[in-house]
């Protein structure tokens, strides 16, 4: 059922995507990602594009990859094991939020929002060809709405993970006789992973 | 005699429902992390020194990340090792999601061109 709800689920983020592309390809002029994207939210202010997103990237990979050990230590029904590394996902996923919430705000004080977008003056800065108003207002759109729809699912998952590591402690999966609740929640959280190597690539990279 | 520890204990990670060894997924981490260092690569070094044309870098982004992807749906959501009938369904559907993808992508070419010449 959960591969089922995850196909769903990738048809809502691809159709966002491509909304996302077909914009893109529309118009002549669009925000050069290296140019936005290249603060370090309370250390540095410009000159390192990708670096923080590059951290972000790395600690969503880095807790599926403690997700994958939670259900590996639940095939061998390891009760302590999967406490463990559920937890560790937990720390990730909300490291994760962090960094999003960080950049979200550093991305808000320069003047992007829903509706909203920076002066001419400064929205110099982030072309690298002509500036286009309508080009910067669908960045700053769909820049919000996709990280926004993917920042909500990290956050349901990290509930969904919360809740089954209050299961796991309390002993349930232990009296059932099968972990196979950690495999299915694992499933959910590696297709929020997943969804965010899509995102980094067409937001940041391309 | 250690030698035969591991190997019972790594025979009963994969009963029934045969999950991935710790050395296996490691693997695959080190995989994925490899493949986002070429793309920082790419994107850092050979990009700004003009190396290669911007269409190659981004079409090397795309196979990149479809060769992530590949990786995180078969060994970390298991796919590889499921049903046929479920990867069947599974690819089939990520194949429609292409061919969109595509379909819009052109569309979207058209409007640029469409949009150029009536203004």
């Amino acid at each position: 059922m959960m591969w089922f709800f995850l196909l769903s689920d990738a048809f809502t983020f691809s159709s966002l995507l491509v909304y996302y592309g077909a914009q893109r390809f529309s118009k002549t002029t669009w925000p050069n990602p290296d140019l936005v994207f290249q603060s370090i939210p309370g250390v540095v202010d410009s000159g390192a594009p990708l670096v923080f997103v590059g951290i972000m990237t790395f600690i969503l990979i880095m807790s599926s990859v403690t997700m994958v050990l939670a259900v590996e230590a639940g095939h061998r029904r390891a009760k302590s094991q999967v406490i463990g590394w559920m937890i560790a996902t937990i720390i990730g996923g909300f490291m994760f939020l962090g960094c999003q919430a960080l950049e979200w705000t550093h991305l808000h004080h320069e003047g992007f929002w829903w509706g909203s977008i920076p002066d001419a003056e400064k929205l110099q800065e982030f072309f690298t060809g002509p500036v286009s108003n309508v080009a910067a207002q669908q960045f700053a759109n769909l820049f919000f709405t996709i990280t926004g729809f993917h920042g909500f699912h990290v956050f349901s998952g990290v509930i969904i993970n919360i809740i089954i590591l209050c299961m796991t402690i309390n002993g349930t999966f232990e009296k059932r006789g099968h972990y196979l609740m950690v495999e299915k929640v694992g499933l959910y959280w590696h297709f929020v992973d997943l969804v965010w190597v899509f995102v980094f690539t067409f937001f940041y990279l391309v | 005699m250690s030698e035969q520890h591991i190997h019972t204990t790594d025979e009963h990670a994969h009963d029934e429902h045969a999950g991935l060894s710790k050395s296996k997924i490691w693997q695959v981490f080190f995989i994925l992390l490899g493949i986002t260092v070429v793309e920082f690569i790419i994107a850092l070094v050979i990009l700004p020194k003009g190396m290669i044309p911007r269409t190659a870098g981004n079409i090397a982004y795309i196979l990149l990340t479809l060769l992530k992807a590949y990786y995180i749906v078969a060994f970390f959501m298991h796919l590889k090792f499921e049903k046929t009938g479920l990867k069947l369904s599974m690819g089939l559907a990520f194949i429609f999601i292409i061919y969109f993808i595509t379909l819009m992508l052109i569309e979207g070419g058209y409007l640029h061109v469409h949009q150029t010449l009536h203004s």
